[in-house]
């Protein structure tokens, strides 16, 4: 599973995009936006400094009960600052 | 209603009163966002903008949407520069046109203000010696 990247997020990955292993998200049963998150914190630290990440699911803001499958279109929005 | 949406890395601002003239239209209202040079008393060398252009797109159309349910609107425009900006470039424009005054006034405030909540474009701040992710860090 592939996530895309912006902003902060990019920095703190030191990447544009991450795939998730299919073997963590199996044995982690990752299968929602709550739990994506979770595993994202917790290999990346330095994303629980920043003041917000968001989910987004085929172009849309998704909540942490939205399920996440592998064809979806799934990127992290940190804090936006367009304008 | 008539509208255009861009996201691209310039913006031309002469073109403007021809995308929003409308023979219905009494009035137009431009917002145009510009470069500053300093913020918190640094000097801002350069401005970079990044976006999730298909998601941008999105929530833009929703954003006008929303605009044209809340105000009777002719035309609307929406345009956001990407890449690298210097102080005085232009790097957002929202307008809006209607037949009274009124309508595109509070249509142009609603439209920038939500943009810069829920459009998921990214700025960062270049000054002499660093750079920052705006509003990255509580």
């Amino acid at each position: 599973m592939e996530i895309l990247l912006f902003g902060i997020t990019k920095n703190i990955v030191g990447a544009s995009t991450f795939t998730v292993p299919a073997s963590k998200k199996s044995e982690l049963g990752i299968a929602d936006v709550a739990s994506l998150k979770g595993y994202l914190k917790e290999t990346f630290p330095g994303l629980c400094n920043i003041s917000s990440l968001a989910v987004a699911v085929n172009n849309q803001y998704a909540s942490d009960h939205t399920s996440i499958n592998e064809t979806d279109e799934i990127a992290l929005i940190p804090p936006v600052s367009g304008g | 209603m008539e509208r255009i949406i861009q996201i691209s890395e310039s913006i031309d601002c002469t073109t403007i009163y021809e995308e929003l003239s409308h023979p219905d239209s009494g009035g137009i209202c431009v917002f145009i966002g510009t470069v500053r040079q300093q913020t918190n008393n640094e000097e801002v060398t350069s401005l970079f903008f990044e976006s999730y252009e298909s998601m941008a797109i999105s929530e833009i159309e929703k954003i006008i949407d929303e605009a044209t349910q809340k105000w009777a609107l002719n035309k609307v425009i929406v345009k956001h520069a990407v890449g690298s900006k210097k102080p005085t470039e232009p790097v957002v424009v929202v307008g809006a046109s209607s037949a009274h005054r009124d309508a595109c006034f509070e249509a142009c405030r609603y439209l920038i203000d939500t943009l810069k909540q829920k459009v998921p474009i990214w700025k960062k701040e270049f000054f002499k010696n660093k750079s920052v992710w705006v509003s990255a860090h509580p």
